[in-house]
């Protein structure tokens, strides 16, 4: 996706990472249209296994364009329920569609009042315009 | 070093036109990449792309006593090339450490042009000034009088002849001509394993050329497609493969190393030839997942710790993680099975032939058969 996209039905966390959430407490995560046109063309992504717990704030991943890695941080805590495992073939969808075929990680909430805690698209937008 | 601080080459405003990624370069502001460091990669390999490698340094050296100058600081055997021709070469500290890997230019009898890496440019002209004082020769910086344009790819050399309209030098020639009406030399070298040439022209003229040759379908090439590129074809690069404190023999270019010259440096090569490196250079290609990157350890047998990786990538020609790394000599053998500790994950790697992706051209190291 050529053009910078921050859809409003998403929360955002500052690491650029996205949260969409799926009844009330799961949760879609995956990077933001900014992170992966800093990044670049993505060459590898290896999600974790289902079953881990991912923390708020820290990393949960790795995501790797020719020349850079950067970590992929989780926006809200939980556990891993399914991984995006056609990002394994196909990691260039994490530039083609960020916030579709690019989703990273499902993850059943441990706490989703974090959600309150995050960004909304237009403090998002703000942040990186500062 | 801030960014005010960053030189900017000749074609910097056409860079920024054409929406480069800037970054910092050896205390330049380069061009990493245009569209992609895959497309670009990917253009050199099928068709022509170029490169703005105006950072690289120019050292002109005349006199009577070039020859035999060149001949004590440089490590190949000078005398073999003649007036027109081009030769790689180590400048060698006196303990066979690589202060610098080179090109060498034969302008004249008695007139050599080298080009040197942009962050060694300061350090090889005071290292060549201090030997040079025993000598009839003098050494002159013209780094300044020259932008510099790689133009790479299969397609390459047709199209510049064509735009151009100028005649073109054989492999590792030089033939001077005139570019955009004013000198220039064409050089039949590059550092991406395909045919192409190196054009030293005057800084003046070096926008409206690029412009010519983009226009022609040269793609603008960034320094990181550079570096996939010469990492796939095992060209070493100097602060990472060569340093002052290994010698070419454990970087396997004891090719371009004549000690019977006796180059300085040449005493520690020659012993370090005959007895051995407890190091040597491979290239390794990852089995499965994982990029490996410069640092990472290497790990053979239970997890011993045997080498360190040099230059690491992710490789686009061969779609898989790739690199160079010294091993302990004992484990350099192609075949070899290591694993590479990235980021605390073990990545199978094999140890492989280089080059990892075949040279399409006559190669730096086929100086080994000629010679």
């Amino acid at each position: 996706m050529a053009e910078a996209n921050y859809p409003d039905d998403l929360r955002y966390h500052d690491q650029h990472d996205w949260v969409r959430l799926d009844g009330d407490d799961a949760a879609l995560f995956g990077i933001t249209w900014f992170a992966q046109d800093t990044l670049g063309e993505v060459v590898f992504f290896e999600p974790p296994e289902v079953g881990t717990t991912v923390t708020k704030d820290q990393p949960y991943a790795e995501v790797e364009s020719v020349k850079a890695v950067s970590d992929v941080i989780a926006p809200m805590s939980g556990e891993v329920t399914e991984v995006n495992d056609a990002l394994s073939d196909s990691p260039e969808q994490i530039n083609e569609d960020p916030y579709g075929e690019g989703w990273m990680i499902k993850v059943k909430l441990a706490s989703p009042e974090e959600h309150e805690s995050l960004l909304t698209a237009a403090e998002y937008q703000k942040l990186l315009d500062r | 070093m801030n960014v005010a601080a960053l030189r900017r080459t000749p074609l910097y405003e056409q860079h920024e036109e054409l929406g480069a990624k800037l970054v910092p370069f050896a205390g330049w502001e380069m061009p990493v990449l245009y569209e992609g460091i895959k497309e670009e990669h990917s253009a050199v390999r099928t068709h022509a792309g170029m490169f703005d490698v105006s950072h690289m340094g120019e050292v002109e050296v005349e006199g009577p006593g070039a020859l035999a100058f060149l001949q004590l600081v440089l490590s190949n055997d000078v005398s073999r090339i003649g007036v027109g021709g081009a030769q790689y070469s180590c400048l060698c500290n006196e303990s066979g450490g690589v202060i610098d890997d080179l090109f060498a230019y034969r302008l004249g009898t008695d007139r050599f042009l080298i080009v040197t890496n942009a962050s060694n440019h300061e350090t090889d002209l005071q290292w060549l000034g201090r030997w040079s004082r025993d000598h009839d020769v003098a050494v002159r910086d013209a780094a300044d009088r020259y932008a510099m344009l790689a133009v790479q790819g299969p397609h390459a050399r047709a199209i510049v002849a064509e735009t151009l309209k100028i005649e073109l030098p054989e492999r590792f020639h030089v033939l001077a001509q005139h570019v955009g009406r004013r000198p220039a030399l064409i050089c039949g070298t590059g550092y991406t394993g395909e045919d192409g040439v190196e054009i030293l022209l005057d800084p003046e003229v070096a926008i409206p050329i690029f412009k010519e040759l983009r226009l022609a379908g040269v793609v603008p090439c960034g320094l990181g497609a550079r570096d996939t590129l010469r990492l796939e074809v095992c060209y070493p690069l100097h602060g990472h493969e060569l340093t002052p404190e290994r010698s070419p023999i454990e970087a396997d270019l004891g090719w371009c190393c004549k000690e019977a010259t006796g180059f300085l440096g040449s005493p520690a090569i020659s012993r370090a030839r005959a007895e051995g490196t407890a190091e040597r250079l491979v290239a390794f290609e990852i089995e499965g997942a994982g990029i490996p990157r410069d640092g990472n350890p290497v790990l053979g047998d239970e997890g011993v710790h045997v080498g360190v990786v040099t230059s690491g990538t992710f490789a686009p020609s061969l779609e898989k993680g790739a690199g160079m790394a010294y091993v302990r000599s004992d484990l350099a053998e192609p075949g070899t099975e290591v694993e590479i500790d990235v980021r605390g994950k073990h990545r199978p790697a094999r140890i492989a032939s280089k080059p990892l992706y075949p040279l399409t051209t006559d190669k730096i190291t086929t100086n080994k058969t000629r010679s």
